[in-house]
C-alpha cells in the first residue's frame, strides 16, 4: 500500500500524463480528468484490491471499478498504466488510429482495466450494480466501485439503478459521484439545476457521504470508511466535491476546459505548474 | 383465441407433410425452455421488467428465487443490470415485451451489451401485429432491423412453441450477445420437439423447384399453408424457415435459390430492415433473382385480433400465395 506522500506524487505525475495525452492527439476531456486525479490514484493506489498483472473479465474476488462518465478516460488509462495494467508508454497512442485507449473506454480492444464501455451517459451505475448482484450469487465478497459526473445524473437510467440499488439492498457498491457543477454548455445551475443531491439519494435509500475529491488525505480515509459501511443493507453513495482542471490554474473552474486540448503553449505552461516526476 | 378457419394438415404426395394437434404460444416454449435452463445450468439468470407471467417466467421465479432479479418498470437499468452481471460468470435472460426489450433501451444494448462483447440474452415477447388488441404502440415492427444492424448480435425469431424451446435452450450454449423474438398468441405446433435448435442453420421444411419462400416466426406455419395452396395449382415450393436472421444462412438461401431463381420472404415486420432486406442485400450480392417481401409496408399497426390484422396488412397464406404467383410470373418474363 503507498503512503500518502507517494499517492501525492503520482497524483502529479497522471496530472502530467492527462495534459500530454490530450495535447498528443488535441482532442479528449482535461477538465474532469484533472477533478478526479486524487479519487483514482487513491482508488487504485490504497482502496481496492486487484491483480493488476493477471487481469480477467470476470474479476472474481477482486474490487470492480467502472466509469460510467467515460469521457473522463486521460485520467482513468493514466491511473490503469501507472499501477501496472498496461505499459505507460502506450498512453502516447491516446484517441490515435488503432489504439486501444479509445477516446471513451471500451472492451472491445482487450485493454487490460476495462469491463464495459462507457461514454453514453448514465449506463454504468446498472453495470456496477449488475456486477455486484453477480458477487453476491457467486458468494464474493469484494466490493464494486463506480464514477459518475453531476450532469449525468440528469441521465433518467440513474435513478432507475438508485431505486433498485436501494430496494434491493445493494450493500456491496460504493459509487461515487464527481460534483464539479460544470457540464459541456455550462455550469450544472446554468444547464439543469439538480437540488439536493444528498437529499435526493437518503430519499431513495442510499447512505451518503461527503468528501473535498482534491484532498488526497480526505479523499483515501472517506474511501476507506465506505469500505467500511458495506454489508448493512444499504447501498454507497459519495457525493464528491471537485474542482473542474484542477492542478492548472487556467483549467481550472470553467466548463470551457470540458472536451478542448491544451495548444502547445498551454501544455507547456500547464507542465511547469506540474512538477516533473517520470513521464512517458 | 377462436378456432381457425384453416386445414391442420398440410398435404402433397411429393411434399414433406406438416400437420399440428394443439396451438401454443411461443412464449411458453420460451418460459419452458428458461425453467429447464434454471435446472441444468447454474450460472443461468433472469432479469424481468414486470413482465413476468407475460413473459412465462414465473416458473423460474418461483423455483429458482435467488436467480430472478424483479427490475421493476425499468428497462434501461435491466439491460445495464444484465450487462454488469456477465462479469463474474452470468447468463443473464432478460424479458419483456419487444417494444421496450428494443427500441426502448436501443443504446443501452449497443453500448452495455453489444460493443462490450457481454453475454446477454435479450428475450422478447409480443412481437409484432399478433400481439393484437393492445395497438400498435405495442405492435413493435422494427425490432428485427434494429437488432441486426449492431455489429455481432445474433439474431433469432423461432416459428412455434417447440422451436422457441430449443433455441432459448440454444442461445444458453452460445458465448455473446442474443437477440430472440417471440410472441403472444396461441400457435400452431409443427416442428419436432426433439430437434436441437442450431443456431445459423435454416431449416428447409418442404422441398419444392419452382419457388423459394423464406419465413420467419408466425409466419413460417402460414408460408406451409400458402405452399399447399400453390401445390395445388401443380406448383412447387420450397419453404425455408429462417429462424436465425444474423448470422444469415445464405449457403441454405443460395442452393434453394440457384434451384427455383425466385424468391417469396415473408415476416411480421417492417419490410424495412427485416428478414426480407437480409435476403435480398444477400441475393443482390451473390446471386441476383426476382425477390416479393410479405412484411408490413412503412406503416403502424392498430388495435384488432392476430387474425383480421394478418389479414388487413397482407401477412396472411392467400397473400404469401398471390406474391409467389408474381415473382414466378417475373422470373418466367425474365427468360
Amino acid at each position: 500500500m503507498a503512503e500518502l506522500a507517494d499517492l501525492k506524487t503520482l497524483a502529479t505525475q497522471v496530472r502530467r500524463d492527462i495534459v500530454r495525452m490530450v495535447h498528443g492527439c488535441q482532442s479528449g476531456h482535461p477538465g474532469g480528468s484533472l477533478g478526479c486525479v486524487e479519487f483514482m490514484v487513491a482508488l487504485y493506489g490504497k482502496v481496492m484490491h486487484y491483480d493488476a498483472a493477471n487481469f480477467d473479465m470476470d474479476g472474481k474476488n477482486e474490487d470492480l471499478f467502472f466509469l460510467s462518465n467515460g469521457h473522463i478516460s486521460p485520467v482513468w488509462y493514466s491511473v490503469l498504466a501507472r499501477n501496472g495494467f498496461f505499459p505507460v508508454s502506450e498512453l502516447s497512442t491516446f484517441r490515435k488510429l488503432n489504439t486501444r485507449l479509445q477516446g471513451h473506454p471500451t472492451t472491445h480492444e482487450g485493454l487490460p482495466g476495462v469491463r464495459v464501455a462507457s461514454g453514453s451517459l448514465g449506463q454504468g451505475l446498472s453495470v456496477a450494480l449488475g456486477a455486484a448482484q453477480a458477487k453476491k450469487l457467486n458468494n464474493d465478497k469484494s466490493i464494486v466501485f463506480s464514477l459518475h459526473g453531476d450532469g449525468e445524473l440528469q441521465e433518467g437510467q440513474i435513478w432507475e439503478a438508485a431505486m433498485y440499488g436501494a430496494a434491493h439492498k445493494v450493500d456491496n457498491i460504493i459509487s461515487t459521484v464527481d460534483v464539479n457543477g460544470q457540464q459541456i454548455d455550462g455550469s450544472t445551475e446554468q444547464v439543469l439545476p439538480m437540488g439536493n443531491l444528498r437529499a435526493k439519494f437518503e430519499a431513495f435509500g442510499w447512505e451518503v457521504l461527503d468528501m473535498n475529491g482534491n484532498d488526497m488525505n480526505e479523499v483515501v480515509n472517506t474511501l476507506l470508511k465506505a469500505k467500511t459501511m458495506t454489508g448493512k443493507g444499504k447501498p454507497i453513495l459519495i457525493l464528491m466535491n471537485t474542482i473542474m482542471g484542477n492542478g492548472v490554474d487556467f483549467m481550472m473552474h470553467t466548463h470551457k476546459w470540458h472536451g478542448i486540448a491544451p495548444n502547445d503553449e498551454q501544455l507547456q505552461k500547464a507542465l511547469e505548474q506540474l512538477q516533473e516526476t517520470s513521464d512517458y | 383465441m377462436e378456432t381457425l378457419s384453416e386445414p391442420n394438415t398440410i398435404n402433397k404426395a411429393a411434399m414433406k407433410t406438416y400437420s399440428f394437434t394443439e396451438k401454443k404460444d411461443t412464449r411458453s416454449g420460451f418460459g419452458a425452455g428458461l425453467l429447464e435452463l434454471g435446472r441444468t445450468n447454474p450460472d443461468v439468470v433472469a432479469l424481468c421488467a414486470d413482465l413476468t407471467g407475460s413473459l412465462k417466467m414465473d416458473a423460474f421465479a418461483k423455483e429458482f428465487p435467488d436467480r430472478f432479479f424483479q427490475t421493476g418498470i425499468a428497462e434501461a437499468n435491466m439491460i445495464g443490470m444484465a450487462a454488469g452481471m456477465t462479469i463474474g460468470g452470468k447468463i443473464p435472460f432478460t424479458g419483456t415485451f419487444a417494444n421496450f426489450a428494443t427500441g426502448r433501451v436501443y443504446d443501452q444494448i449497443r453500448q452495455s451489451v453489444a460493443y462490450s462483447g457481454k453475454n446477454v440474452k435479450i428475450c422478447a415477447s409480443h412481437a409484432g401485429l399478433t400481439l393484437g388488441e393492445d395497438g400498435a404502440t405495442h405492435q413493435i415492427l422494427e425490432d428485427i432491423g434494429m437488432m441486426r444492424m449492431l455489429p455481432h448480435m445474433t439474431v433469432i425469431c423461432p416459428s412455434d412453441y417447440n422451436q422457441t424451446k430449443a433455441a432459448t435452450l440454444a442461445i444458453a450454449r452460445h458465448h455473446g450477445p442474443v437477440y430472440l423474438r417471440f410472441g403472444r398468441p396461441s400457435w400452431p405446433v409443427f416442428t419436432d420437439p426433439n430437434e436441437e435448435f442450431i443456431i445459423g442453420k435454416a431449416q428447409v421444411m418442404t422441398e419444392g423447384s419452382d419457388v423459394t419462400i423464406i419465413a420467419t416466426g408466425h409466419l413460417v406455419w402460414k408460408a406451409l399453408q400458402a405452399a399447399e395452396m400453390l401445390s395445388g395449382n401443380g406448383i412447387t415450393v420450397e419453404v425455408i424457415n429462417m429462424a436465425t436472421i444474423k448470422p444469415f444462412d445464405g449457403s441454405t438461401v443460395l442452393k434453394s435459390v440457384m434451384k427455383t431463381r425466385c424468391v417469396v420472404t415473408a415476416e411480421e415486420h417492417q419490410q424495412n430492415g427485416g428478414l426480407g432486406d437480409a435476403v435480398a442485400q444477400f441475393l443482390a450480392n451473390n446471386f441476383p433473382s426476382p425477390i416479393e417481401m410479405v412484411a408490413v409496408n412503412d406503416s403502424f399497426g392498430e388495435s384488432g385480433t392476430p387474425d383480421q390484422l394478418l389479414i388487413k396488412y397482407g401477412l396472411d397464406a392467400p397473400d404469401i400465395m398471390q406474391k409467389a404467383k408474381k415473382v414466378l410470373d417475373r422470373k418466367t418474363s425474365q427468360r
